[in-house]
């Protein structure tokens, strides 16, 4: 076996196995964070703190017979889960976890994860579609709209980090903010563009928009169990539901991920690089973001109730898309002017 | 938003809401015809819980009855406890002993703020935020050792005897009654925090399922729907029962009718129910919680006798019609949550499901109950 080859298949292994481990642990986190928020320890039985719940909880879905309904289109229903699945496996290979580490570092990045965020949503189109569900149907033209409403200003708020850094490479974004935690876009003071005191709320407004994207409470309304039953995947059993659920877990991971770099500075040491290794710049504090991100999506999950379908599109098309857009015209106007 | 707008009834699909579905609580089916996420009408289907409680009395002596008022409205089971008591007292003339009376307005405010808890866990769950239901079972749960330390169960309750009580309450339980209203209170102030001034709840509640005052007196709802759109009526002061006439407590009325009204009236009552515990329990008289003569066989003479109380949801009213037997020649219970559920459908009309299936929440509807 060649070298690339071999090379090839340890990326695609450590790149999915990442993914599992990660979609698997933070539905064990969620659990316990639920139990945090709610005067309960979560889940104790299977191993230290619960710890060998999701493998059990992964071979109970295994095992489980694949259900598919009377009358449903078999390929499509079939593929929907896949699709949920693959493109936030694939938006992995071009997120930097490191100067270093990264699966294979593409000029377009950016582009390439909202390529595959909005072929994301598509697979819940066609799982509510072919279905044969009235409940599955109302969710996945809710998941949609929310889709396209959602999406759009998470790439304007992109746009505008891409502007000020001059790059679609997610690697380039985040080696611009190395110098500690004052050089992170999320502040106002960039060089090129003064004093834009806008890029706070922008970084919110993107943040916002990945809950949303990400289909989390309180904007849950795909799966809004109390009013959809379980929305898209009402019909899934077995690891049809568990790609879905993996899927969900691992764009979470990605909103995460796309937060840190445009807005938190990567793998940067927020004091600057102090040269001994803690607090170098390594993927230690990437990760570190990334799951402190993470906490807040569940931290946010327990806490809030679900917004409705209008309040949802009111959200969007009344508040974010004006600010993001303001945004970018107010970057664009400094970068001329500095 | 959801204002009215023209429904097509040409382009209409049937949605097909329970009788299995997390937001009906229970086994009430609703058929929506819908257009889009619009609704054109909701017709409510009763009938897959059907246990004819009210044929049943016929059959049963009165004694062997009181286990079936734990059954019918299984959050609030204490006050219908309360309600055929009275009855059958009434119609058999039997002194209760004034201990009894206190015990009996404790136990029933007890169980109107466990199950307005319940109401308030369920309800926000039903608006897509979990955790509430957790803090709310954790508070219900002390009720519930409390009424379990006296009456020996948990939920539906059969504590009542005609004249008295099964037992009488202790000092433990006296002391844990008011551990628990202090409690209660501190936990009262992290829902207002966390629930009530929540703005995602205000924006999904307030002037959403309107429910007017000319609405609820054509429908005869009673309890907070109706004291949530303005009517201000409640059994325990327009008609006192038992002892409620000695206690200082208010009737929180709202006039906004929308659901956000109904939640604050549920939220107020709670609050006036430890009122009455509390004041309750420093008038608490000693003696004996039974009368000391009271008929072997229960026969009421024969007549037709009425009692009504107010249950967590409303008016509970029960009818006796005696023809001088040991059995019951008909007996007609009122329950509220019927009347507050047949609201649905003129009020949810061109809302969109999510508001409608909030709006059904704030009903507080407990199907047993409906469906007897």
């Amino acid at each position: 076996m060649s070298l690339t080859l071999f090379n090839v298949i340890l990326a695609v292994v450590i790149a999915i196995s990442f993914v599992g481990l990660n979609a698997a642990y933070l539905v064990w986190a969620e659990r316990k964070g639920a139990g945090l928020f709610q005067r309960r320890p979560g889940p104790m039985e299977n191993g230290l703190w619960g710890l060998l719940q999701p493998p059990i909880d992964g071979v109970k879905l295994m095992t489980k017979q694949l259900l598919i309904p009377g009358g449903v289109d078999k390929a499509v229903f079939i593929t929907a889960p896949v699709l949920a699945m693959f493109p936030a496996l694939v938006s992995f290979v071009t997120i930097p976890f490191s100067d270093n580490i990264i699966a294979h570092p593409i000029d377009v990045g950016v582009l390439l994860i909202f390529a595959f965020a909005a072929l994301g949503s598509m697979s819940l189109l066609v799982a509510g579609w072919s279905s044969r569900n009235k409940y599955s149907m109302i969710s996945s033209i809710r998941a949609v709209s929310q889709a396209v409403a959602y999406e759009i200003p998470l790439m304007i708020t992109t746009i505008t980090v891409v502007m000020i850094s001059g790059s679609l490479n997610l690697t380039d974004i985040a080696a611009r903010q190395l110098d500690g935690i004052w050089a992170w876009h999320i502040w106002p003071f960039q060089d090129d563009v003064g004093f834009n005191l806008l890029m706070p709320i922008s970084f919110l407004v993107l943040f916002v928009c990945s809950v949303a994207e990400t289909n989390r409470a309180p904007f849950d309304l795909g799966e809004a169990e109390s009013e959809l039953v379980a929305g898209f995947h009402t019909e899934y059993s077995s690891m049809g539901f568990g790609l879905f659920f993996m899927g969900e877990y691992a764009n979470i991971v990605i909103g995460a991920s796309l937060t840190t770099v445009l807005f938190l500075g990567g793998w940067s040491c927020p004091f600057g690089d102090l040269g001994f290794f803690p607090l170098t710049h390594n993927v230690g504090w990437f990760l570190l973001k990334i799951y402190l991100i993470i906490f807040v999506f569940i931290w946010i999950r327990w806490t809030f109730p679900r917004t409705t379908i209008y309040g949802l599109l009111n959200l969007s098309w009344k508040y974010l898309i004006p600010i993001s857009l303001f945004n970018l015209l107010l970057t664009a106007a400094l970068l001329k002017v500095f | 938003m959801s204002q009215p707008i023209e429904l097509q009834q040409d382009e209409t699909f049937v949605l097909n809401v329970g009788p299995q579905h997390p937001a009906t609580h229970g086994v009430l089916r609703v058929k929506m015809t819908m257009d889009g996420e619009y609704i054109y009408n909701a017709e409510t289907v009763l009938g897959y819980i059907h246990r004819m409680h009210e044929k049943m009395a016929e059959n049963r002596t009165y004694a062997q009855y009181m286990p079936n008022m734990g059954r019918l409205d299984y959050l609030s089971a204490m006050a219908f406890n309360h309600g055929y008591a009275l009855v059958v007292e009434r119609a058999c003339t039997i002194e209760v002993p004034e201990r009894a009376e206190y015990v009996r307005v404790i136990t029933v405010e007890l169980n109107r703020i466990s199950s307005h808890l319940v109401w308030l866990g369920a309800y926000v769950l039903d608006l897509g935020g979990f955790t509430p239901l957790m803090y709310c079972f954790d508070d219900r749960e002390q009720i519930l050792d409390l009424l379990e330390s006296v009456t020996g169960s948990r939920l539906t309750y059969c504590y009542f005897r005609f004249g008295g009580l099964y037992n009488d309450i202790d000092d433990a339980f006296i002391s844990g009654t008011r551990s628990f209203i202090t409690r209660m209170r501190k936990e009262l102030k992290m829902y207002q925090k966390l629930v009530t001034g929540n703005i995602i709840l205000m924006k999904r509640l307030q002037g959403h399922g309107l429910v007017d005052r000319d609405m609820c007196q054509r429908y005869g709802a009673t309890g907070p729907v109706a004291r949530g759109s303005g009517i201000n009526y409640d059994v325990r002061r327009n008609e006192p029962y038992s002892i409620y006439d000695r206690f200082d407590f208010d009737v929180p009325v709202f006039h906004e009718g929308d659901s956000y009204a109904r939640y604050l009236v549920r939220m107020e009552e709670i609050e006036q129910s430890l009122r009455i515990i509390e004041q309750a329990l420093d008038q608490l008289p000693d003696g004996p919680v039974n009368p000391e003569k009271k008929p072997k066989v229960i026969k009421p003479p024969a007549g037709d006798y009425y009692a009504a109380v107010e249950t967590a949801r409303g008016n509970f009213g029960i009818r006796l019609v005696s023809d001088g037997t040991k059995n019951a020649y008909r007996l007609k219970l009122r329950s509220p949550t019927y009347s507050n559920m047949h609201l649905f459908d003129e009020a949810c009309r061109g809302m969109l499901i999510a508001d409608a299936l909030a709006f059904m929440g704030s009903l507080d509807l407990v199907i047993p109950e409906i469906d007897r």
